[in-house]
Order: C-alpha cells, then structure tokens, then sequence
C-alpha cells in the first residue's frame, strides 16, 4: 500500500481552496448559529448565490471580478432579507424550516432546463475565472513542494481563499469582542431578556443573518473559483457538513470552524485514499469502487461521533461551557 | 424575622392619591396610566383593569393571588404581550404599539418573574449588556475599540459598583450560569438598573432569596426611592409589601380590586375576599400561605 499518496493526498487538504471555503461557510454559521443562536439550515443556498451571484454576470455579462463579487453580495443580502424578515419575530426553528426549504428551491431553480440559457441548468457554468486569472501573479507552470505541488492557477486561487478566509476571521473576532458581540451573544442566551434592557433584537437578528449569509456566500465564490459552477454541489448535505465542521471546531468560536474544516477534509481523504486502495489490494473482497467511496463518509461521520461524544464543546470550544448546557 | 425587618422602620411616601382611596383613584403625580387594558386567552380574561395610575417617586407593591393577572399586566405594560383593548402611557407618553426595547430605551425597565439571567455570559458582560446608548452597539463602529473602548471601561466601573451593592462583585468572571436562583435574581435587579431607569417594575424580586439577602434587597429598593426611582413590583411576601411599599395595588381575577396604602388595604373587605374569595369552602391549598400572611398582617397591625 502507497501510504506516501495517501499521506501526500491528506497534507494537500490542509491547504486547499476548498478546506478555506468550507472554513468561510462554517464561520458565517459560527456567527449565525454559535454567537446570535439563529438556526439557519440553508448555508448550502447563500453558497450557492455566491457561485452563481459571481459566475452569471462574469460569464454573460462580461463584468470585472469586483462587480461579480458585489453582485453576489447583494443577491445574499436579499435572500437573507427574505429569510429573515418574516421569520426572525417568530420562535428559533421557523428560520430553520424556511432557510432549509429556500436553499432547496434556489438549487431547483437552478437546476432546472427552463433558464438553462441563464444558469447552464444541470451541467452548469465554467470558464468565467479569465478577468480574475488575468490578475494572477504566479508565473505559468507547475511547482511547490513536498506533497504541495500545484499549477498557478491553483496557487492562485488558493492564496486568494485564505486571505479572504483570514480577513473573515479577523472581521468576525472584531465585532464579537466588541459591544455588537455581547448584544447578539446575549441573543443567543435569552431574546426577551435583550429586548427587556432596550436593545432591537429583531434588527440585530437580521444583521447576523445577513454577515454570516455573506461570508457563506464569498466561501461559495471561493470554493467554485477552482472549478466549474454545478447546482449538484449545493445539496442539503452541504449545509450538513458544514454544520459537522463547526461542531467539530468550536461553535461558538473564531478559529474553530478553521480548524473543523482542516480535520474534517484530511480525515475525508485520508479515510478515502486508505479505501480506496484497501479495496485494490483486494483487503475488502465484499466491497467494489463505488461502494468504497461512500464508506469514507460513513467513516469520517463515526470519527466525528467520537469527537463529538468526547469533545462536546468541540476542538476549541470552552470546556467550561459544557457544565452548564442544558 | 418581622421584628427585624421594622428594626429600621423606613419613610414612607405619604398623599400620593387624590379623594379616597378606592380602585382606580387618582394620584397627585401618575407615572404610568393605564385605561381599559384588557387581555383574553381564550375563553378566560386574564388581565381587565379599567382603571389604574402609578404614583411617581414612591413604591408601589401589586398583589394579588396565583393567576391574579399580574404578570401578564407586567407584559401589556412593557410591550412584551399586545392587549386586546386599551390605552396605557408613561411619563405622559402613549406606549400602545411601542415595541418592548423602546419601552426599555424610554426608562421603563422590568424584571421577569421567572429569572433571565444570560446564562453563558459572564456576569460582568451580563451587567455590560444592560447600559444603554453604548456606541460599540452599532455594527460599523464596533469594528474600531479606539470608538468605543473608553465608554466600555465607563460602564465597566459602574458595572463593577453596583455588583458590589449587590454583593456579586467576587462573581465577576463566572458564568452567570454557575450562580444559583437567588444570585440570579440579584443580577437581573442589578442589570437593570444599569440603564439608569426612571421606572423599574420587578416582578417578584425576592422570590428565592434568602432572609439576610431580603433585607439587604430591600434597603437597594428603598435607596432606589431615594435616589428618585420610581418603583412598581409584584410580591407575595406581605412583610415585604408592608415594610417597603408605599401604595399598594390588589388584583384578583384579572381586576383591580383594591387600592390603599399597606396598612388600611389589608383590612379592605375586597382584598381579605380575593385572598380567600371563590375558595372559601374548598381546600385552600397554595392559597393558604397567603391567608396566614394576611392573618398575620391583621394581627400585627392591632
Ligand atoms: N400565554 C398564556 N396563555 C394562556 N393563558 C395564560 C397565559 N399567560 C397567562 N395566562 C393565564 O392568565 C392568568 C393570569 O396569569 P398571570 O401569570 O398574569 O398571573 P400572576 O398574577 O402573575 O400569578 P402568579 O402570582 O402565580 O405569578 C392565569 O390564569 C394564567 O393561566
Ligand atoms: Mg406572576
């Protein structure tokens, strides 16, 4: 057995634009679900206004980068508008039923034939990067080190996720050190007790729907930028593994759903390289290919039981918390 | 333990009401007016007071027996519950379709009856939390601390003195989850003062504390008085309500039945009835803790 590959494929994850996008999307839920406590299950959906918020007027409009992020942006806001205005007067789960229904139906839409013209329906969109790849400072080829050898396509959209990533993270630890953090973490303990000593919890809920909602949103930007725009990528499970990263993290931390997302894909491709190749020696007779590939998932959800049963607060969660969930 | 609450018998505020003394009766300097209100769950009228005004710069006790309305008026009042009819205004000002934090933010605070204390927050953020016009609340300005550091270090020493008042000060850095009931309901008291209120309603303060802590609870609403405060709160205690209140309001079925200073409402027929009222030949059950208060009252007052 290749233990090098699969160690080699495993490092590649600790820093791939995808683990970066994931970290992004898990922060924006870090700010929606474990400071202000809204339960949003639709992560998948402001992803996915990202991707297609950016990639549409790139490709059909032919605008720069900056006015398809902004397109983005501005398309998450109203969704996070729509999401939130009717619901956030209303107890915890109805946000949790509606975002969940909205990002299914955002995915729908853009699967479908009927704007196939518009959204590239189920094959989706590519080659809409050229404006910003014009940008690229690494020169052509293929280089790095170790396990890390990418083109320069890749380095650069790598480099751009994890500053975005960091700029994210340092955003979010300024406004939840700050008063605006305590109001929306009192939020989160209690909502009546908040509005009782004369703060607008109904407008700070929608101002926490809608940051995460972007952050969700630029990771959707970035974990596309490598690759082409599918709808299939923005299931419901995507929310769901999202949610597992920052469990797993920390929720109610910063650099948690960083970490969360650097354990859960280096697990998910060591667990997959090691099948895979398990199989091919012929170890697991009782198991094809196909099967294999969906077994790392069954294996990455066991190993995020058990962090989950002995870490409860998660890698960087405060254990001190844990004495007092109810 | 009555012997040692009258030790110090505190000044009470005398001439608060207008003609006699009889529900719904006028005061000289009303804070709070409330017409109307009424509130039905259903089939049951919980709240249907015509009448009632709030005497300003004195201590008004509401009492009345479980299930009385009291509560629910506290809600109607703050904006926490809509009634179904009815007019009620602060300070002059009408609060029908004010929402509850601008009902805070105009100097009405409350206390809940059943405590929320905000459990994994420190008890110092806790107390943060209820000072208002705190520039770091806006999202923009939070990102810069050269904005609001120096207004947070304010609220911070002020936080600091009254959580001393309280005796709360060691607490500090812990979890307000970690305190027990009685410590929680200090904090609720003391965070919402922080806003400087001008009226603070307090829905059952003492419920929970220890005797030694009582007394020390209500020298803080007597230096409230003093201070200028005016208060409104709900007890069952009745040697609190005697020892501190000086106006007290009687409730039963969702009415105001009664009205007076302590000393003479107790001995109102309509109040001896609320207590006793519809449960006269029945078990008196929870209600009997309330009948031996009364008859306590009525004792030490001949
Ligand atoms: N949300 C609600 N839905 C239905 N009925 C309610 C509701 N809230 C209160 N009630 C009813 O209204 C009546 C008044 O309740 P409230 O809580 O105001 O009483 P209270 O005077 O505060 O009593 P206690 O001294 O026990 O706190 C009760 O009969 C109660 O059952
Ligand atoms: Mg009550």
């Amino acid at each position: 057995m290749d233990w090098g590959a699969i160690f080699g494929n495993a490092a590649v994850e600790l820093i791939s634009p995808t683990t970066a996008a994931y970290a992004l999307a898990a922060l924006g839920l870090a700010i929606h679900f474990g400071f202000t406590g809204l339960l949003n299950f639709g992560q998948a959906g402001f992803m996915l206004l990202g991707a297609y918020g950016y990639a549409i007027p790139a490709i059909h409009l032919g605008w720069p980068f900056w006015a398809c992020v902004l397109t983005a942006l501005v398309a998450s806001v109203i969704f996070a508008l729509i999401l939130g205005i009717p619901t956030l007067r209303l107890r915890a789960d109805y946000l949790a039923i509606v975002t969940i229904a909205a990002a299914e139906v955002l995915r729908l839409i853009f699967t479908t034939n009927e704007f196939d013209a518009v959204t590239g329906s189920a094959s989706g969109l590519s080659n809409y990067q050229g404006d910003l790849l014009a940008l690229n400072p690494f020169p052509a080829g293929r280089y790095g080190f170790g396990p890390f050898v990418f083109d320069n396509r890749v380095w650069f959209f790598l480099l751009l996720a994890w500053i975005v990533l960091a700029l994210a993270a340092v955003f979010t630890w300024l406004i939840m050190r700050s008063p605006w953090g305590r109001v929306v973490k009192g939020i989160r303990e209690d909502e009546d007790a908040v509005r009782a000593l004369g703060k607008n919890v109904y407008s700070y809920k929608i101002q926490s729907l809608i940051l995460g909602g972007a952050l969700g949103t630029l990771a959707g930007i970035v974990f596309v930028l490598p690759r082409a725009v599918v709808p299939s990528y923005f299931q419901p499970s995507l929310t769901f593994f999202i949610y597992a990263i920052l469990l797993l993290g920390g929720a109610a931390t910063i650099l948690g759903p960083i970490v969360g997302s650097i354990v859960f894909w280096v697990l998910l491709s060591f667990f997959s390289g090691f099948i895979s190749r398990a199989v091919e020696a012929g170890w697991l007779p009782f198991m094809t290919q196909v099967q294999a590939g969906q077994l790392r998932f069954i294996l990455v959800g066991v190993a995020i039981m058990l962090i989950v049963v002995f870490m409860p607060q998660g890698i960087l969660g405060n254990r001190k918390e844990l004495a007092f969930v109810k | 333990m009555s012997s040692e609450i009258t030790s110090s018998r505190p000044v009470k505020s005398i001439g608060l009401h207008v003609g006699d003394a009889a529900p719904g009766v006028k005061k000289v300097d009303p804070i709070l007016i409330a017409d109307g209100v009424k509130r039905t769950f259903g089939g049951l009228t919980a709240v249907d007071v015509d009448h009632v005004e709030i005497p300003r710069g004195a201590i008004t006790a509401l009492i009345g027996p479980n299930g009385a309305g009291k509560t629910t008026f506290f809600n109607l009042l703050t904006g926490f519950d809509k009634p179904d009819t009815g007019s009620w205004s602060f300070d002059g000002r009408s609060l029908a379709h004010v929402p509850a934090y601008r009902v805070a933010r105009m100097g009405l605070i409350r206390t809940f009856q059943l405590t929320k204390s905000l459990a994994l927050l420190s008890v110092m953020e806790n107390m943060k939390l209820g000072a208002k016009n705190q520039v770091g609340e806006n999202l923009f300005r939070s990102l810069i601390p050269a904005i609001w550091r120096k207004q947070d270090t304010e609220i911070e020493v002020k936080a600091m003195d009254l959580l001393t008042r309280f005796k709360l000060d060691a607490k500090k850095d812990d979890y307000a989850a970690s305190m027990s009931g009685g410590q929680r309901k200090l904090l609720e008291m003391a965070r919402a003062l922080m806003s400087d209120p001008t009226l603070v309603m307090l829905d059952e303060p003492m419920a929970g504390v220890n005797p030694a802590l009582k007394q020390s609870l209500l020298d803080h609403i007597l230096g409230l008085k003093a201070e200028g405060m005016t208060v409104l709160f709900v007890e069952h205690d009745m040697h609190m309500v005697r020892h501190i209140a000086d106006w007290v309001i009687v409730m039963a079925e969702g009415r105001v039945v009664a009205e007076g200073d302590p000393h003479t409402v107790m001995e109102d027929p309509a109040v001896i009835d609320a207590y006793l009222g519809a449960h006269h030949d029945i078990d008196l059950g929870a209600d009997s803790e309330h009948v031996e208060a009364l008859k306590e009252l009525i004792d030490d007052e001949q």
